[in-house]
């Protein structure tokens, strides 16, 4: 047992924040919310306070990039310092390394890149406050963003974990499930079509596990989307407004 | 531009192939090319093992040295895996710091070692919260004709299992006489992947394939065939299906490359 493990994961079918096994965080994702960016997108999901940014499609730099046939789709996963326990060193490491690359080809299923050839989109995501699933959060922050720049996209792509604490499954593990638990299982899916564009895991499923962890995110999934269109739609009907 | 219009030739040939059934190097849609794994091909490696699986060639060496534990793992040995994609492999890699597909590999193949367990970290302390003995992987392609992944996990299990510690005095490692005792290892994770082009599921993706393919999914199990990693890559997408047909159909591959590692 490592050291700060509790004893109990879930007492009286509860968790230890008070969730159900099959319920989300609370989560609010707001679109538009900065000034300069192209597409903008601002989600907090339990402790998780996540910024995205899409800037594009525009002039690639550097210009040996370009693609003749498509847009260059660039995603930039980054941690403030100060949004974990212990200061992160600003910067790419290797973790950020690796979220960026399965974040983007996930929204490069979606995203209608021939459309821009020779151009490159941007979309910075930025963890201000973590507490686990922060690549997740970033994910759908960032589909927002690209929705909120009006980027054509076959789709939005909502994320969302679920995983193993003390020998059950649950859906969206928050800090102390994801450091102590027995396995983490993040997922991004395409949700018109039910097609699964990010799946990582960690941690040990027996088959039967990992099928229904898998159901259980997917139907997070399903959640998150909702939220990610009503965020738009505010957006949009704000704009309107404005008009 | 040419080596993009060369591409998408490229990649209707594999398709057009696929849609008759067969595939560039003539395999079966489930079946791994030849592999074969050597153990203690280095000597100043403390453990070490080659793996060819077609084309691909990769060494990975293990070596150990002490060093301060990690503060919330005190009593605990520490595990580090790092890959380096050199140019001396493939014309598509170059010098410099590690790229994100460096990045991935290493971390990819960590995460099956990791998560699996399979090296007793507990059984690596020295001294509790001083010293303990760090354990280093790392996974070097010699030539690079696809599927790194499986390769590199292979050859990382194969050589911790060779792996025998170096012989230790007044907290210093004397390199040069190795002792008998072995570095604890009790599990065997692999890694099988699985690539998806034209609609087309496929097991270990050769070079050609994993240059125009759509999604791959790496999938690690242990000897007990449970999953303890995954990752999915390529900018395509897989259903719901494929995934939990992969996963399941993966795990009686994965007993295939595990009796390919000797001893």
């Amino acid at each position: 047992m490592k050291a700060g493990e509790p004893e109990e994961f879930i007492v009286d079918g509860r968790r230890l924040d008070g969730r159900k096994v099959d319920e989300l965080r609370p989560l609010k994702i707001e679109a538009g919310v900065l000034k300069r960016a192209d597409g903008s997108a601002y989600v907090e999901w339990g402790g998780n306070k996540v910024l995205a940014a899409c800037y594009g499609p525009k002039e690639i730099h550097p210009r040996h990039e370009a693609n003749p046939k498509r847009a260059v789709l660039r995603t930039y996963y980054s941690m403030a310092p100060f949004s974990v326990y212990e200061r992160k060193r600003p910067g790419p490491d290797r973790r950020s390394m690796e979220i960026s690359k399965v974040t983007r080809q996930a929204l490069e299923s979606v995203v209608f890149t021939h459309l821009y050839p020779m151009t490159a989109i941007d979309v910075f995501i930025e963890i201000l406050q973590a507490q686990a699933g922060t690549r997740c959060a970033g994910i759908t922050a960032a589909s927002v963003a690209l929705a909120d720049a009006g980027i054509p996209m076959r789709d939005l792509v909502p994320a969302c974990a679920a995983g193993k604490v003390g020998g059950h499954i649950v859906l969206d593990l928050f800090d102390i499930e994801d450091n102590y638990g027995e396995a983490d299982l993040p997922v991004a899916i395409v949700p018109r079509t039910g097609e699964v564009c990010l799946m990582q895991m960690d941690g040990n499923l027996t088959q039967e596990e990992f099928e229904q962890a898998f159901e259980l995110a997917v139907k997070g999934c399903m959640q998150v989307y909702e939220k990610q269109k009503e965020a738009l739609k505010k957006a949009y009907e704000k704009r309107g407004e404005e008009q | 531009m040419n080596q993009d219009i060369i591409a998408d030739i490229k990649r209707d040939h594999v398709i057009k192939l696929l849609n008759e059934g067969r595939r560039v190097d003539g395999r079966g849609f489930d079946e791994y090319r030849e592999v074969s794994v050597e153990v203690g091909v280095n000597q100043r490696a403390e453990g070490s093992a080659l793996v060819r699986l077609g084309g691909t060639r990769v060494m990975v060496g293990v070596k150990l040295a002490v060093g301060m534990p990690f503060p919330d793992m005190p009593d605990s040995g520490v595990l580090t895996t790092n890959a380096e994609l050199i140019p001396l492999a493939s014309p598509s890699f170059e010098r410099g710091p590690p790229d994100e597909d460096t990045v991935e590999l290493a971390r990819v193949v960590d995460r099956a070692i990791r998560e699996s367990g399979c090296i007793e970290l507990e059984k690596l302390c020295i001294e509790e919260g001083e010293l303990v003995w760090i354990v280093f992987i790392d996974l070097h392609p010699l030539d690079y004709d696809g599927n790194l992944f499986d390769a590199c996990t292979l050859g990382a299990i194969a050589a911790l299992k060779n792996t025998c510690m170096p012989k230790l005095e007044d907290g210093k490692v004397d390199y040069k006489t190795r002792t008998e005792e072995k570095l604890p290892v009790r599990d065997t994770p692999v890694e099988v992947t699985y690539c998806k082009i034209g609609g087309h599921i496929l097991l270990d993706p050769c070079l050609e394939e994993e240059e125009v393919l759509d999604a791959r999914l790496t999938v690690g199990y242990n000897e007990k065939g449970e999953i303890v990693a995954m990752q999915k890559g390529g900018s395509g997408t897989f259903t719901r299906e494929e995934i939990v047909d992969i996963v399941r159909k993966g795990r009686e591959k994965a007993e295939f490359l595990r009796q390919k590692i000797p001893g």
